[in-house]
């Protein structure tokens, strides 16, 4: 977490420990905090601060999109989705089917990206709302989500964005893009964990996932989480400051580790577009490796890195998005997504170019053993 | 590799006390623990639990150390749980445990060892390594616990693995384990024995076998005397187990074993306790910890199943892999696809598995 972001939720934490439902002057001071907090959220993708509901993050908001948002709209019973969704879509999304509702799941490309024309193609009169991962959680990969919302909108249709890995890396006015649901996480761009939020506009009133006291505007219950309020909201902040400087330091961070695996390695793959995609995501085949060996032996030299998707117990399977690209169960164990963000420098990406052609090397030589 | 240079021991740690220990003891020890616990059965299974891996996880938080999880789901379902499944539609009663301790928890975790810049393995597994003062060669030893003693699994540890092993509480009793976790505060100090198989929980074995290969179940077939006189019948051989008097659905009177499982013929065979005495057994694809066979008539305590004490025999290695058992009293329940164990007082010379005939 970034300190700024820390130093703002001790203050919260020390200074602003009343109940927003309150009366006395402290209930105040906290409700003020969280419409502060509300404003600096909905500043950052330039929607109204109306718009913005608080939650416990984005799997709360795309749970509270699909399961609650989608039936009050009462468009009809049909989803249009892709098969590189996070799991806090997809299992929602299992839920409606098992409830009757039908859900298109429409094939990405090898580079990871999806045809609008394959969007438009699958709406029909009865679709209730297209629910697309902005950035792809694991490759980074961005889909054309301007062409889409621009032909949905035109359609009438409603596009329910889950932008968790977006949010904070790349810029996203949504007031240039007819979206009308987005869900965000604080921690994924310098938040805390656990909090986050669901950007509703023309939204129809809702049953609240949670029921409660009525706070957000009676679509969220439960008494808010002003510190964790207060810091998404300075992650905000930082992001609108930052955004252009992040893009280009994070991609060239990025773009040095590319060339010097290239240079080290052989038997290398990039996977996803790599014109599309995050700038601070580099999701790398190894060929002949097991990417959980890899990733173990990089954290014992202080170097986290991520592969496949880690279940409950910390045992890692073969990832599903790779697999949706095209990739063989064999190409997509011996893969790695190496991140850069906050505080990593060139120095810190030339020790991981200094440690893992010989890691890449020895897990290849246990692989045949 | 990193600035410490403390040697790096990786060990294997289940989430029960014993592999507890064995890490608080390896690090007692000086070197650089890195746990790793080894999923390798489904949900379904008691071993590598999510509640299992926690418990690990939070021994290796106490004792500062590093802690992975590896994911070995696949290759174990394809190395131990069919051939387990097809031992017992061959006839055979599997001890898949060995398969497991030997290529799992010690080759694939000795391969993980070597990336991780380790270049031993530690367990916690009630057994001994020393050196032999005679030949320099390692020895694979009974625990000095010799009720939890697990060597029984251990016999196909050869010299190479030998010298990257550690057994810490090889010279422990169970409840000094226990005792000494207990005043490490670990979480674990008090967790029940594991029994059984790991992927048997409720030691329905039949039920897992056809879970497993559904299209390869025998099917109803006749139970018989040794004379081929058919006395009932059975739901598959898979069922049964040389030695077993439970289960077997007979009206007549008197007390009748399994002495024999006819595979091809989908046939259980019966007969009196004593027809299930054996003088002979033939053992295959035997390994010798020392890495070479003793000379004929090396005479041995041989254990012929888990837990089993040992019948005094006397070994006749062959030139393909067998070895001929001739033991000094006839021996009971000798039940093909189990291991056959030898021993030399409380070093383990080798052992092998323990096949139906000699042609077989």
């Amino acid at each position: 977490m970034r300190a700024e972001v820390v130093a703002s939720m001790e203050r919260a934490l020390r200074e602003v420990w009343g109940n927003p439902s309150s009366v006395h002057a402290e209930g105040s001071r906290a409700r003020e905090a969280v419409e502060r907090a509300r404003s600096e959220v909905a500043a950052l993708l330039a929607v109204e601060p109306g718009e913005v509901i608080f939650t416990g993050g984005a799997t709360e908001a795309n749970n509270t999109a699909l399961l609650q948002v989608a039936p009050a709209l009462d468009r009809g019973r049909h989803v249009v989705t892709s098969n590189v969704e996070h799991p806090s879509v997809e299992a929602p999304l299992e839920a409606l089917e098992a409830r009757g509702w039908e859900v298109t799941r429409l094939p990405v490309d090898r580079d990871g990206l999806l045809d609008p024309g394959d969007v438009t193609a699958a709406v029909r009169a009865d679709t209730a709302l297209v629910s697309l991962i902005w950035a792809n959680n694991e490759t980074g990969v961005i889909q054309p989500m301007a062409s889409i919302a621009a032909v949905l909108a035109e359609r009438g249709v409603p596009l329910h964005v889950d932008a968790t890995q977006a949010v904070g890396k790349i810029p996203l006015a949504i007031d240039a893009f007819p979206i009308d649901l987005l869900a965000l996480s604080a921690h994924k761009f310098g938040g805390p964990k656990g909090v986050g939020a669901l950007i509703a506009r023309r939204a129809p009133v809702f049953e609240p996932l949670l029921r409660g006291g009525g706070q957000e505007r009676r679509l969220r219950g439960g008494t808010e989480n002003v510190p964790g309020i207060v810091g998404l909201a300075r992650a905000c902040a930082l992001a609108r400051e930052e955004l252009s400087s992040r893009e280009t330091e994070y991609a060239a961070l990025r773009d040095r580790l590319w060339r010097g695996l290239q240079e080290k390695v052989a038997g290398l793959r990039r996977n996803g577009s790599p014109e599309h995609v995050l700038p601070n995501t580099l999701n790398v085949t190894f060929e002949g490796t097991a990417g959980e060996l890899l990733l173990q032996a990089l954290d014992l030299e202080g170097i986290a890195v991520s592969s496949g998707a880690a279940c409950a117990s910390g045992s890692i399977e073969p990832s599903r998005v790779l697999l949706a690209m095209g990739l063989s169960p064999e190409e997509a164990r011996g893969t790695l997504r190496l991140s850069v963000g906050h505080g990593i420098d060139e120095a810190a990406i030339d020790r991981v170019l200094a440690l893992l052609p010989d890691l890449v090397t020895r897990v290849r030589a246990a692989e045949t053993a | 590799m990193s600035g410490a240079e403390r040697e790096r021991v990786v060990v294997a740690m289940s989430g029960g006390v014993d592999s507890s220990l064995a890490a608080a003891l390896v690090v007692e020890g000086g070197a650089e623990a890195i746990g790793v616990t080894m999923h390798l059965a489904g949900a379904n299974s008691r071993c590598c639990s999510l509640a299992d891996a926690d418990d690990a996880r939070r021994v290796a938080e106490r004792l500062g150390i590093r802690f992975y999880v590896a994911n070995y789901r696949e290759r174990f379902r394809e190395e131990v749980m069919l051939p387990f499944a097809d031992s017992y539609l061959a006839g055979r009663t599997p001890i898949p445990c060995v398969t497991c301790n030997t290529r799992f928890k010690f080759d694939y975790l000795l391969e993980r060892a070597r990336v991780f810049g380790a270049a031993r393995v530690a367990s916690g597994h009630y057994a001994r390594v020393d050196v032999d003062p005679s030949t320099g060669l390692r020895r694979l030893r009974r625990a000095v616990d010799e009720a939890k003693d697990q060597t029984y699994f251990l016999f196909q540890l050869g010299q190479v693995q030998l010298r990257a092993l550690e057994f810490p509480l090889g010279a422990l009793t169970k409840a000094e384990v226990r005792d000494r976790a207990r005043s490490l505060g670990l979480v674990t100090a008090e967790k029940p024995e594991s029994q059984e198989i790991c992927f048997v929980p409720d030691g329905d074995y039949a039920g897992v076998v056809e879970s497993l290969r559904p299209d390869a179940l025998p099917g109803a077939g006749d139970v018989v005397d040794g004379q081929g006189r058919v006395l009932g019948r059975h739901e598959g051989v898979h069922r049964f187990t040389v030695g077993q008097r439970r289960g077997l659905g007979l009206a007549s009177t008197g007390r009748r074993y399994v002495t024999g499982l006819d595979a091809g013929r989908n046939r259980v065979i019966v007969g009196r306790a004593s027809d299930l005495a054996t003088e002979t057994a033939w053992v295959s694809d035997v390994t010798w910890v020392a890495g070479s066979p003793p000379p004929a008539g090396t005479r041995a305590r041989v254990r012929v199943r888990y837990r089993h004490e040992g019948a005094m025999a006397t070994l006749v290695p062959g030139c393909d892999g067998a070895t001929r058992v001739d033991f000094d009293e006839p021996v009971g329940s000798v039940a093909p696809g189990q291991a056959a164990v030898f021993d030399a007082g409380d070093v383990v010379l080798g052992g092998g598995w323990l096949r139906g005939e000699p042609s077989e």
